[in-house]
């Protein structure tokens, strides 16, 4: 292996390759700043604004179920890696989990850019092949009967786990329910549960 | 190819570490190194979202584990840009002061040989097995399924076969389909009953599987 100390670090690296780009005329700063707009919109609270619709809105879960893409458009959340979104629904006999084992894909219009946790190479082995365990350590014991699909983005559908909506919340509104959805649980690590009192 | 990639399944990895209200980024160069991919792909056309995938998976083993998320990233930007002749190395290693190391140079893919399906082959309840394959070039289709047998549970639309497109071919689409394989049927000396697998598979890389 090659020492890495007379390797460049990734913030030079990367300035390097902006500056070049920019000096030869090939792109702008202005370009490069144009792409903070569409990396600000790619926010993982937007997933929270559909779970809780889907929640409080039946006949918006039957749309959800149907055509994901079309759902989500519905509340403004469309784009890149969102060409075609597919909502997993949880039941209490099944949890739906997500992973990219090859890379780190996920619907970035809801799910916006993922964690480090999903994207490194222990989750992305691991979930596929031991998912109980996984989840497990995760802090979720699912019971026996519960049947685990894991969902591997490996192609060009992007998912979206639709948890169930706990007890107690009957009465809540959509925003408010919205605020306790998070996006562990729109992967599928987690369930959402009701604010410690 | 059958690289670092494909981790799905592979053991020896360790606790999954959950930062809570992780940021989107960490460091102001991996915003940077986010741009400048999304730039170069969609501002420049310098290259696509499969060339750009198997950059990252052309990576030694050894630096893609230990290159974090935007460093491979970055990576792969870099040896694309100078692939594709936009940039020199001599002059990004002279502007950052120091070596990069760049992503090794892709083999010749198989896609060129594969024909096209010419419509939809499968549908919902199909019974259908994963063809095993093992192309050099960049395919989606990952190892722990391949010469397994699943069935079809949802039909996507038509995408851009990665296997080709990655390499340059021109853009053939074919449906994908999400296959539903048993954790019984992927790893059978594992006692695990009600735990599945779902992998979204294009048409080329599956046959009828009764």
């Amino acid at each position: 292996m090659t020492r890495d100390d007379k390797f460049a670090a990734p913030a030079d690296r990367a300035a390097a390759v902006a500056d070049a780009l920019i000096d030869a005329g090939r792109l702008t700063e202005e370009d490069l700043d144009g792409v903070q707009a569409l990396e600000e919109s790619l926010d993982w609270r937007n997933g929270t604004k559909v779970v809780a619709r889907a929640w409080t809105d039946p006949e918006y879960r039957q749309r959800l179920f149907s055509d994901g893409t079309a759902a989500c458009a519905e509340l403004g959340f469309e784009g890149p890696q969102g060409e075609y979104i597919v909502a997993l629904e949880d039941t209490p006999e099944l949890k739906n989990v997500i992973v990219c084992t090859q890379c780190s894909c996920t619907a970035w219009p809801v799910l916006g850019l993922p964690p480090d946790w999903y994207k490194s190479p222990e989750y992305r082995a691991r979930v596929v092949r031991e998912p109980r365990r996984v989840l497990g350590e995760m802090g979720l014991d699912l019971p026996a009967e519960v049947k685990v699909r894991v969902w591997d983005t490996t192609a060009e559908t992007r998912f979206i786990v639709i948890p169930r909506r706990p007890a107690g919340t009957e009465d809540w509104s959509e925003s408010r329910l919205a605020e306790i959805v998070t996006r562990e649980s729109m992967i599928g690590v987690a369930l959402v549960e009701l604010p410690k009192a | 190819m059958d690289g670092i990639h494909d981790l799905g399944g592979m053991a020896g990895f360790g606790a999954i570490d959950v930062e809570a209200d992780e940021p989107t980024f960490h460091e102001g160069w991996e915003s940077k190194a986010f741009r400048l991919n999304i730039a170069a792909i969609g501002l420049l056309g310098a290259y696509n979202a499969d060339e750009y995938r198997h950059a990252i998976e052309r990576m030694a083993p050894a630096h893609y584990l230990q290159s974090s998320y935007y460093d491979r990233v970055l990576t792969a930007v870099a040896t694309l840009l100078v692939e594709k002749g936009v940039l020199s190395l001599a002059d990004l290693e002279r502007r950052a002061k120091g070596k990069l190391r760049l992503a090794l140079p892709a083999r010749d893919n198989a896609a060129d040989g594969i024909v096209p399906p010419d419509a939809p082959r499968f549908a919902v309840g199909d019974w259908v097995r994963v063809r095993d394959i093992h192309p050099h070039g960049h395919t989606r289709v990952p190892r722990y399924v391949r010469g397994r047998r699943g069935v079809v549970v949802h039909v996507a639309p038509l995408f851009s076969f990665p296997d080709a497109s990655a390499h340059g071919l021109p853009v053939r689409k074919e449906s994908t389909y999400h296959v539903e394989f048993a954790a019984t049927e992927l790893w059978p000396d594992d006692e695990r009953r009600g735990e599945s697998v779902i992998v979204d598979l294009w048409q080329t890389y599956l046959e009828e599987g009764e």
